[in-house]
């Protein structure tokens, strides 16, 4: 089944312009990024499919239910880019409180998996207002995850976390969608989504500039060897040429060290399709 | 229904283990402890009010204004830091969660905005009705331990008083919705100081036998019907009083000269449901 669902979504914040039609997937067991500068339009799409704001024109549906409908809230985990959950509650309590309003009969077991899972297990009885931002954001994944959602939204997820703490949610990620859920990452850290990401896309200005598999995103721009007399670049040749470039410097006495395809990078895609340098 | 016991059971939680409980505590415990002693020096007084043995109020109407005195100023200082508590806990349900990230992971679990909003409710009225309830309570065994007497009317007007909190508290959830935090606490205050003149208006009319100052005090209280149940309290506190004692009271602070009917409590249970209507309606409205 379809995760999420957008057709021609339209959003209007009196004079501003934040989505002007936006079309958009995610299927099952699928990753997708959303990539754009601030006020494209990333959080208010997370925002619609999760029912907290309302459309000004288009339509949008999660797991098969009008988003913001109760059924479509059901499907799905959300994690928002500005969170915060009361200081006076501890780890346990913030997820206990999620699991009642989700609707979760899985009780401590759950609690405790999800605590484990994002490393917060020794915390979960520390109080909110004791714990660090990298912990309050792990906490936020926990409880995005709370009720094994179809659908998970996350906005800025690894914003507050240090590069292991990223590196845990990458892992994480990963893991879900081959367990078949869908989810829709929101991040400014491209070389992250290159990473993860089964499809971006890019918005600017509310609409979709650019869509695509990050391998498909990112072109090949030659071939580079280290060879022992230094750096030989072949500017226009593909992968499949590399086995008769090296026959051809090993035949000729050259020492080969290191041979890499070089590729643009997601952040390359991005500021062109920006058309930006 | 289960949705919105689970939010109000939260808002019990938070009314307990935040500051502004332990605040509010402190507060009461020192508002008991002063009205213990002003009770007990009142009632020892040999001429309360100026009104000495041999003048025109009796010694056991003497009593009885201390009395009513007291228990009036024990309702007020009840309204009012009742009142402290339920607009603390409501006055950034809304917007003022919403701007600090707070709102957004609770609304998006499938429970109805309008459920949410009403577990809040629940929750600070709950709260702010046991708090009214002992509070009222102890002020009403202090007197009478000082005193002898017994108001005139014991439930009624600690039910009045309960009513006056509840609307107090429909209102800040109400302003929550439009109003930032700070906005929506100024606005109470300001709603909160404007009954209390409008109380002193209608007493000051009373006396005075100005009509166009009592239709301004009554008008002002229906708008803003919290006004009219604290003075319906006022009024039924002092229910066993008659002649000169009933006209130095209606002339003092603590005076009512109007009872409460049952047209206006009617009215306030009616206003009750407008702003929660009003504000159920907001919150759908609006983007998070």
């Amino acid at each position: 089944m379809t995760a999420l669902i957008a057709q021609g979504l339209e959003k209007r914040y009196g004079s501003v312009i934040a989505l002007a039609g936006v079309n958009l997937t995610v299927e099952a067991g699928e990753l997708v990024g959303l990539i754009g500068a601030n006020g494209a339009g990333k959080s208010t799409l997370m925002k619609i499919a999760c029912g907290l704001v309302r459309p000004t024109a288009g339509t949008a549906a999660v797991c098969g239910a009008p988003a913001g409908s109760r059924e479509a809230r059901r499907s799905l985990g959300y994690l928002a880019e500005l969170f915060r959950f009361p200081g006076w509650s501890t780890a346990a309590e913030v997820l206990a409180l999620h699991q009642q309003l989700a609707g979760s009969s899985r009780g401590r077991p759950e609690r405790d998996e999800l605590l484990e899972l994002v490393e917060l297990a020794d915390a979960a009885d520390r109080r909110v207002e004791g714990m660090s931002k990298g912990m309050q954001q792990r906490l936020g994944i926990a409880q995005a995850l709370i009720g094994e959602p179809k659908l998970l939204l996350l906005d800025e997820p690894t914003s507050a976390l240090d590069p292991a703490g990223r590196h845990d949610v990458r892992t994480l990620l990963l893991r879900l969608r081959d367990q078949g859920v869908a989810v829709l990452l929101n991040s400014h850290l491209l070389g992250e989504l290159e990473l993860v990401c089964d499809r971006v896309v890019i918005l600017a200005a509310g609409r979709e500039v650019a869509a695509g598999r990050p391998e498909e995103l990112t072109l090949t721009g030659g071939v580079e060897i280290e060879t022992g007399t230094g750096i030989r670049r072949f500017p226009h040749a593909t992968r499949e040429e590399i086995p008769r470039l090296v026959s051809q410097l090993v035949s000729e006495g050259v020492d080969i060290y290191e041979v890499s395809v070089i590729r643009s990078t997601l952040e390359d895609v991005y500021l062109q399709a920006l058309g930006r340098e | 229904m289960r949705a919105t016991l689970i939010i109000a059971r939260e808002v019990v939680r938070e009314s307990i283990r935040r500051r502004v409980f332990a605040v509010v505590l402190v507060l009461t415990l020192l508002f008991l402890a002063l009205f213990t002693v002003a009770s007990a020096k009142a009632f020892a007084a040999p001429t309360p009010f100026g009104f000495g043995n041999g003048g025109p109020v009796t010694p056991g109407g003497i009593v009885s204004l201390s009395t009513v005195t007291l228990l009036g100023l024990g309702v007020f200082g009840s309204l009012f830091l009742a009142t402290v508590l339920g607009v603390f806990l409501t006055l950034g349900a809304v917007r003022g969660d919403a701007e600090r990230g707070l709102l957004q992971p609770l609304v998006v679990r499938p429970l109805g905005r309008r459920q949410f909003l009403l577990g809040r409710f629940a929750g600070a009225a709950g709260v702010c009705a046991a708090y009214v309830t002992v509070l009222y309570t102890a002020i009403v065994v202090i007197v009478h331990q000082a005193g002898g007497q017994w108001p005139g009317q014991v439930v009624g007007p600690g039910a009045a008083l309960i009513a006056a909190v509840l609307i107090l508290i429909a209102l800040s959830l109400l302003g929550s919705v439009y109003l930032s935090t700070i906005a929506n606490g100024i606005a109470m205050f300001m709603l909160y100081g404007a009954g209390l003149v409008s109380g002193l208006l209608a007493s000051i009319g009373a006396a005075l036998g100005a009509h166009t100052v009592q239709t301004i005090a009554h008008d002002i209280a229906i708008a803003l019907p919290f006004e009219g149940l604290y003075e319906a309290a006022l009024h039924a506190l002092a229910s066993n009083q008659a002649g000169l004692v009933r006209i130095v009271i209606n002339l003092g602070p603590f005076g009512a000269p109007q009872a409460g009917s049952a047209g206006f409590y009617i009215w306030a249970a009616f206003y009750l449901g407008l702003a929660a209507l009003a504000a159920t309606v907001g919150f759908e409205r609006r983007d998070l």
